[in-house]
């Protein structure tokens, strides 16, 4: 389990390295005619702000940290009761904290089509969006994106991992 | 019943000798192919040596020929140790002694020098008869010689089936190496028999769906480098790409018109998924779907007038059909099954293939347009983006070979199936080249 822990950060960091080498990546710049999700700043793109969270804030945002993920039945895009709670506290972050922006990436198992999964991830993660804003977080404050199978949470085809990777992550601008 | 047979072939060799020629060596996966399913009704051939060159080694003509024409699944070429005599050109044949080894037809040649550095000559013999079928000289050059060496498969492979052979093609797919979460994602073109693998484009964010232009010289690919999918169109020689769609929301499924204009495309507003078109010089943008269902996965039907994709506005995914124009009413085209998705149109317009759900596992089916009869062609349960080879003889998908992604090919009537594997990494989404340019 260390093991695995530690393996996972070795992962995180090499993410982080990815990430930090290809925003200097000349292709990337240029306007964005789509605007919305890609300028959430969940990238570290928008680093500044991180600094100007007021104490109180950063605290909320560090007890949300630990449950910030959904996880879906087979098929579905239904949020189980038992994620309800989930759904309420980043609500009540989101509607305290205007300024907050939040971005919901859908996910799916790997079993069927590729783009079709795109769709089931996307209904997912518009699933956890009127969850949210029916619990009063604007329209505004929200992003989503959907990685259908294309970004699993875990390797492995047995139903534990499909179970995992069935999932909408919920994450907060820094 | 089926035979099976396993073979490996190692590009390595070759790929030392493309770094000594100067090429940059490839940090990407190697490919394997092995056959795994063969048929015992392929037609003996032997592929002699080729004269003026050494055996064995990766540019060696006659063993390239022989593993084009047996992976096509019509062919079974004879194993070297087999021949008795290497005959490398007409005139030294003693037809009674391939009679007698059973081979039905023959092909012999040698690589010479030639104005434009080599030659390749070589001739096709019926075995029973002795009749000359084919003659030709080839110019070529060192770094030609595979190059040349498929364009002979194809030669053969059309004047004995009647259909033109696709072994001058390529393949583009994506491979994926590291573990979840933080993966690396390659978009590749190789030849069609996986030698000679190129990057087209790398990222730490996923990439998908490739698509050949009609030329064959673009390939237009999702890609998540912006933190959200957007839609690309890279032209393969120069490399350079223009970004043709990064709409708000989902930039999903860019497949081309038949005329090359024209990207059919899914994107989303208020997060549900429509089939558009753009035509790519004007950027003009049309809906042609507007329901509350997924609609995603657009393939042009042969004409160019409509187009079929997947949809799960009945409860679950199916194929229908739509015309290009505005608002026209989509028609459903599958019934058989719960789960339809992802429709590829064979080159002569007549079957589509798709991943069809089959007693509880994803696999690769091909249905009779006029029939709707179908018939599932792959045995695994995660079979996915089957694509026909533009001579529709074979189509390639994904799978999975012990929990990783491999490629496949299955010839369309199921008999004989292949696996291209890579020695790291994982392979996805294979698309097929168009034919090249006659």
């Amino acid at each position: 389990m260390r093991l695995m822990q530690a393996a996972l950060v070795g992962f995180l960091v090499l993410g982080l390295v990815a990430c930090q080498k290809k925003q200097t990546r000349p292709d990337e710049q240029g306007a964005d005619p789509g605007g919305g999700v890609s300028t959430t700043g969940v990238d570290g793109s928008t680093t500044g702000q991180a600094s100007d969270l007021q104490t109180a804030q950063r605290q909320a945002l560090d007890a949300l940290k630990t449950r910030s993920v959904i996880y879906f039945d087979y098929d579905s895009s239904e949020i189980r009761s038992e994620y309800l709670q989930v759904v309420t506290a980043h609500a009540a972050y989101l509607v305290k904290y205007p300024n907050a922006k939040v971005r919901l990436e859908g996910h799916t198992d790997e079993r069927g089509s590729r783009e079709y999964n795109i769709g089931l991830g996307e209904r997912r993660a518009q699933a956890v969006r009127r969850a949210l804003q029916l619990q009063g977080a604007t329209e505004a404050q929200i992003a989503t994106v959907s990685y259908g199978e294309e970004r699993p949470a875990v390797a492995g085809g047995e139903e534990q991992a499909l179970a995992q990777n069935r999932r909408v992550e919920i994450v907060h601008a820094q | 019943m089926s035979t099976s047979i396993k073979r490996a072939r190692r590009p390595a060799h070759w790929l030392c000798m493309l770094s000594l020629l100067g090429f940059a060596a490839p940090t990407q996966a190697q490919l394997r192919l092995d056959i795994t399913k063969g048929t015992s009704d392929a037609v003996p051939i032997a592929v002699v040596p080729f004269g003026g060159q050494p055996e064995g080694g990766p540019a060696d003509v006659a063993s390239v020929v022989g593993s084009d024409l047996e992976r096509s699944g019509r062919f079974a070429p004879m194993p070297r140790t087999d021949m008795v005599t290497r005959p490398v050109q007409g005139d030294q044949i003693r037809f009674e002694d391939w009679r007698l080894l059973k081979s039905d037809f023959l092909v012999v040649g040698q690589v010479q020098p030639g104005a434009s550095g080599l030659a390749v000559r070589f001739e096709l013999f019926n075995v029973a008869t002795g009749q000359q079928l084919l003659a030709k000289e080839l110019p070529t050059t060192e770094a030609g010689l595979r190059a040349t060496a498929h364009r002979i498969s194809d030669l053969v492979f059309e004047r004995l089936t009647g259909v033109r052979g696709a072994f001058s093609t390529r393949l583009a797919y994506v491979e994926v190496e590291g573990a979840p979460p933080a993966q690396r994602y390659r978009l590749m073109v190789s030849d069609a028999d996986g030698f000679n693998p190129r990057k087209v484009a790398d990222s730490p964010e996923p990439l998908m769906s490739p698509a050949w232009s009609p030329d064959g010289q673009r390939l237009a690919y999702v890609s998540f480098e912006g933190k959200a999918s957007a839609i690309y169109v890279q032209d393969l020689a120069s490399g350079k790409r223009s970004r043709v769609s990064a709409r708000a929301g989902i930039n999903g499924a860019p497949a081309w018109s038949p005329d090359g204009r024209t990207l059919a495309l899914t994107l989303s507003r208020g997060g549900n998924l429509d089939i558009y078109t753009l035509v790519l010089a004007s950027q003009t943008l049309t809906r042609v779907t507007s329901d509350d269902a997924i609609d995603t996965e657009s393939e042009w039907a042969r004409d160019g007038e409509s187009i079929y994709f997947t949809s799960d506005r009945a409860g679950s995914a199916q194929i229908y059909r739509v015309s290009a124009d505005e608002g026209a009413r989509a028609e459903r085209v599958t019934f058989t099954g719960s789960y339809n998705a992802r429709p590829r149109v064979s080159p002569d317009g007549e079957e589509l293939a798709m991943v069809t759900l089959d007693r509880g596992n994803y696999r690769i089916a091909v249905m009779n347009l006029k029939t709707r009869a179908l018939r599932v062609l792959s045995s695994s349960n995660q079979d996915e983006s089957p694509s026909y080879a533009p001579n529709g003889v074979t189509l390639i998908y994904g799978t999975q070979d012990g929990g990783r992604g491999a490629l496949a090919t299955v010839s369309s009537d199921g008999r004989s199936q292949q696996r291209l594997s890579a020695d790291r990494g994982e392979l996805r989404e294979p698309a097929w080249s168009p034919f090249p340019a006659r």
